[in-house]
């Protein structure tokens, strides 16, 4: 007796799990896009990976100290009582990203969500957000604000053709050097490497200063995304392939080893520093080191310049005027790159999408609109300076930044951004374990091969190329 | 002393010192950083300063966390206690078919949920719940996750009490609750003072829990808020750092002190199988 | 199980505090309650998942489709599910079985007769590591071993030398003796107390060394302390996230231990599904452990 009343007991309850399990996760509504458009009293929330005194710091400030009064003011006038409210708080991107997935399943999630753009892919496909036509319904694409925002900002917020959600603005990958080091090393301090092989020979000059890491070029999974972005990607833009190109991912292909070949020489030759690789707060320490003038030269994205050595970045630098260079990223040689360019870059931002499940998507959307206006986005970057995702807001504010006026006229033409698919995080891990393997001794081809073995396994052999 | 004695106290002398040297030079970081204008992930000799302390009191949420940190911890930690002596007690003296096998189940299932794998179960749950952005259901989730762990140990201890005890508060009339509070409560003091202080510990340096079931930054906790001190880029922040994490140990150890010196600290012959 | 009926009045004649039926349902259910609730069921909902392919994000995050023991399957067949279960039994018997608890057992013998400034200032050091949170221990030890401006560094003359990521495992065997020893240190001591005097007085009077004491006399009676602990330090061990916040599993997964390795596919990877198979992995880690001990306690009586 007591059997079976164990057995009916399990039975049950792995029962009411599965409905659970079905009914909680998988919801998917189908909803009007003019639900509650006329509602007198609105309430809205945006999330957001910040808070104030933490990380975004300035995002956080002015979504509540501008924003929210702003638009509630604005609304009031109109007749309509908005409350909104700013759940953020600004923590690992992996946490960020696994809590707002958690959001989207049930219905606490913010009205207006904000993600990395990298994150759209698996979040459409999913279901979790959808288009802005679909959410709100046509008039998202007669909004005026998209004439502002270039093609390729807007390609952020896209997916599969549809836009679903504004950008915040993107950025772009450079090879910062130190000046004082290159003359002391007898090298120009207007130096533009034109292949990698001016790279590894101005590191082998940089080489014979005492104490100094000629370059450091991110490796390894420690370094988790920043291997990815500064240096995999463009590296393998400058071979001429993309990760994604023709519905496959890249293999390990000839171009793939070639990249893992210049990390070879690098880190087997003595011209960066391995276990800087390793360390789990490696980035932190390669922005340190780089500010005391320990590192030569360093690929990493303009954060570097406006977020790190700023007087109040995380290592300032108080000549970073005048002591840092900064140069395109050429490709392997001249005219190898992608669609046969001579330089190349990565680019990357978040967005902001709204929650299908809102309550009121008339009225999110227009906050949506509010935020991304030309005044908006002026009062958001403050005294800072940043590249935004609008044009006539960028011509205003980096005239008076040398390194961001670079990055928007010189590098944004060039550059490419990640495929905002599914898969990618699987890819980047991949990518991240093939730097790994080779920072710690393994031979590129070795490297390579077993890259090819782990893109097999983690995306299917369809959808992989070479190898 | 023959020279083997004096061998031997020189030995003494030199493992203690040994000793002492490891447990206390990984906490000299925190006596100095928080102090120094440039603190970095090292130790040095600090350039003396305030500042860090007026920058972590000017945060926006690093003093409160530290009320939220207090009132989740004593919900997770008051539940944990009493729930656990209660129920250790009884399985102590009343003898339940399966008992020690339901406790070994159960402290093993403890480890599936307290990992990360658990988290859409719980978050989920909560949400149906309608639980989720309080302070009290969070600690008494917390509280869910430590209370198998907490009555083995408390379990093993009351066994060691001598039943006599009671018996005699028996003969003269006490009534079983009259028994528990006066007769087994005192003498478990030690073991339960322990217990309540391992909740606590427990429950202050929960991250994961507070993070996904908690809405609102300014209801967060200190062990959340800790990994939001952090620049635009995500890069620790080490002005705030050393002194918040200074400000985070101070509740506990407080608490370890104020809980030995009036209570005891030991298992005083506890957990025993 | 078998005696139903007469459970009641075995129940009562064992029940000397005179407890009754109703008061220990009373004193047990808010505990089995919360227990239910928030362990027992999602730890069920866990194990269910661990049979899905379910996903943070995606398709498989919106229908999850069951997959038997496909996950499992994966985890044996994976290198790196392999390499973190080894770690963690590195881990486990490094830092636990023999750090903990030798190191635990020799501050509790060798402070018996200490005096009581000495053994007040060491106990409360030992117990300070053992309370501080985490993440601020993890601080603590990362400028430790740093590389460039370490305290370790700089004591043996050393600097230079990246602890964290030339010996990872050495490292946290030793991070972790350091944190949990109190536990054994407070259990050790209250166990010496029951040893009689009077036999460590004979064992003394015959001449025998401070070690055959401990092995003969000693340990004789503390036995069940000494698989308790073992125990108990052991699964709180295999269960530890804290390598995460030192090393974060690298370089290059050398320390990444399973709890690490069950983040890293649950939230970066969002693979829920095979991370919630390999936390049921891990469970079965735990239970071999448990098995022992009982089969070594059962052993003794």
């Amino acid at each position: 007796m007591r059997r079976t009343a164990t057995r009916t007991a399990a039975a049950a309850s792995t029962l009411t799990m599965a409905l659970v399990l079905s009914g909680c996760l998988g919801q998917e509504q189908e909803s009007d896009a003019g639900r509650n458009a006329d509602a007198k009293d609105v309430t809205l929330t945006i999330t957001s990976n910040s808070d104030a005194g933490g990380k975004n710091e300035i995002n956080a400030r002015w979504i509540e100290e501008w924003v929210i009064p702003e638009f509630t003011k604005q609304q009031k006038d109109k007749g309509v009582n908005v409350t909104i409210e700013h759940d953020g708080i600004g923590v690992d991107d992996a946490d960020y990203k696994a809590k707002v997935a958690l959001d989207f399943g049930t219905d606490i999630g913010g009205d207006i969500v904000e993600i990395d753009g990298i994150w759209l892919g698996e979040f459409a496909q999913g279901g979790q957000i959808r288009p802005l036509t679909d959410v709100v319904g046509d008039e998202v694409d007669s909004w005026d604000g998209w004439d502002q925002i270039p093609d390729a900002v807007e390609a952020l917020g896209a997916f599969e053709d549809q836009r679903y959600g504004i950008p915040l603005g993107t950025d772009g990958r450079v090879i910062f050097f130190n000046k004082k080091l290159f003359a002391k090393a007898g090298l120009p301090a207007d130096w533009q490497p034109t292949s990698w092989e001016d790279i590894t020979e101005a590191a082998v000059a940089l080489k014979k200063l005492p104490g100094v890491v000629p370059l450091q070029l991110n490796a390894g999974t420690a370094m988790t995304e920043a291997t990815t972005m500064q240096a995999v990607l463009p590296l393998l833009a400058g071979t001429g392939s993309e990760v994604w190109a023709d519905g496959k991912w890249q293999g390990g292909t000839d171009d793939m080893t070639a990249v893992l070949d210049l990390y070879q020489r690098i880190y087997q030759g003595g011209l960066g520093d391995p276990v800087l690789q390793q360390e789990a707060k490696g980035r932190d320490k390669s922005f340190e080191m780089f500010s005391q003038n320990k590192i030569g030269i360093l690929f990493e994205g303009d954060y570097l310049w406006r977020g790190v050595l700023s007087a109040d970045g995380v290592a300032p630098m108080a000549d970073r005027d005048t002591a840092v260079g900064w140069a395109k990223i050429p490709a392997r040689t001249p005219g190898s790159g992608v669609d046969g360019q001579d330089f190349v870059s990565m680019s990357g931002g978040s967005i902001r999408v709204i929650n299908p499940k809102t309550e009121f998507p008339q009225q999110a959307w227009e906050l949506l609109e509010f935020m991304n206006s030309a005044e908006a986005t002026k009062v958001r970057l403050g005294d800072t300076a940043q590249i935004t995702q609008r044009d006539d807001v960028n011509a205003e504010v980096l005239t008076g930044d040398p390194m961001l006026s670079f990055v928007a006229e010189e590098i944004l033409p060039i550059t490419r951004f990640r495929p905002g698919l599914a898969d990618y995080p699987k890819v980047s891990a991949a990518l991240q374990q093939a730097t790994a393997d080779v920072v710690a001794g393994r031979s590129a081809a070795e490297a390579s091969a077993a890259y090819q073995a782990a893109m097999v396994k983690a995306v299917g052999e369809d959808a992989v190329s070479g190898g | 002393m023959t020279p083997r004695q004096v061998a031997r106290r020189l030995a003494y002398t030199a493992f203690m010192a040994v000793v002492l040297a490891f447990f206390a030079v990984p906490m000299l970081w925190l006596a100095s950083a928080p102090f120094d204008s440039d603190p970095g992930l090292g130790l040095r000799w600090p350039d003396w300063t305030l500042t860090n302390w007026q920058v972590t009191f000017e945060h926006p949420y690093a003093l409160s966390s530290l009320v939220n940190s207090v009132v989740l911890c004593v919900v997770a930690t008051a539940v944990t206690t009493v729930f656990a002596t209660l129920a250790a007690y009884t399985l102590s003296r009343v003898r339940i078919p399966g008992r020690d096998a339901l406790l070994y189940v159960l402290l093993l299932l403890s480890s599936v949920v307290t990992g990360t794998a658990a988290m859409v179960p719980i978050f989920v749950m909560m949400f149906q719940l309608g639980l989720t952005n309080s302070q009290y259901a969070t600690g008494l989730v917390i509280a869910g996750g430590l209370l198998p762990a907490a009555i083995f140990i408390l379990k093993d201890f009351v066994d060691s009490v001598p039943r006599s005890y009671e018996e005699s508060a028996r003969v003269f009339g006490a009534s079983p609750t009259q028994v528990l509070l006066h007769v087994v409560l005192p003498v478990a003091r030690p073991g339960i003072a322990t217990i309540l202080v391992w909740a606590f510990v427990q429950a202050w340096g929960n991250f994961l829990l507070p993070f996904l079931l908690m809405r609102d930054v300014s209801s967060q906790p200190a062990a959340v808020l800790l990994r939001t001190l952090r620049d635009e880029g995500g890069s620790a922040n080490l002005t705030v750092i050393p002194v918040f994490s200074l400000l985070y140990a101070i509740p506990v150890v407080a608490l370890y002190l104020f809980v030995s010196k009036r209570y005891g600290f030991r298992f005083h012959g506890g957990i025993k199988a | 199980m078998v005696d139903a009926p007469p459970a009641r009045r075995t129940g009562r004649a064992r029940d000397t505090a005179g407890i009754g039926v109703a008061r220990a349902v009373t004193f047990v259910s808010p505990a089995l309650v919360l227990i239910g609730l928030f362990l027992v069921f999602p730890a069920l909902w866990t194990i269910y998942i661990g049979i899905t392919d379910y996903t943070l994000t995606g398709t498989a995050s919106v229908a999850p489709k069951i997959v038997g023991l496909g996950n499992f399957v994966e985890a044996l067949d994976d290198a790196l599910f392999g390499n973190a279960l080894w770690l963690t039994l590195v881990f486990v018997l490094g830092s636990a079985v023999i750090g903990q608890n030798f190191l635990g057992f020799a501050l509790a013998w060798l402070l018996r007769g200490a005096r009581p400034a000495l053994r007040r200032v060491v106990e409360s050091l030992v117990l300070m590591s053992w309370i501080l949170p985490s993440v601020v221990v993890a601080y603590l030890w990362i400028a430790l071993l740093d590389r460039d401006g370490g305290t370790l560094g700089a004591l043996i003359g050393s600097p230079g030398t990246a602890w964290l990521v030339e010996y990872p495992m050495a490292s946290l065997v030793v991070f972790n003796t350091w944190r949990g020893t109190a536990f054994s240190m407070l259990l050790y001591s209250s166990a010496l107390a029951a040893v009689p005097p009077s036999q460590l007085e004979t064992a003394r009077s015959v001449g025998a060394s401070g070690w055959q004491t401990v092995r003969d006399v000693v340990f004789p009676h503390i036995r069940g302390h000494v698989l308790t602990n073992t125990l108990l330090i052991s699964l709180w061990t295999a269960n530890d996230f804290g390598p995460f916040l030192l090393t974060a599993g690298g370089p290059n997964h050398a320390s990444e231990t399973l709890p690490v390795f069950i983040y890293q596919q649950a939230v970066p990877s969002g693979r829920l599904g095979y991370a919630a198979a390999v936390s049921v992995l891990l469970l079965l880690v735990n239970l071999v452990v448990s098995a022992v001990y009982l089969l070594l306690l059962r052993k003794r009586s």
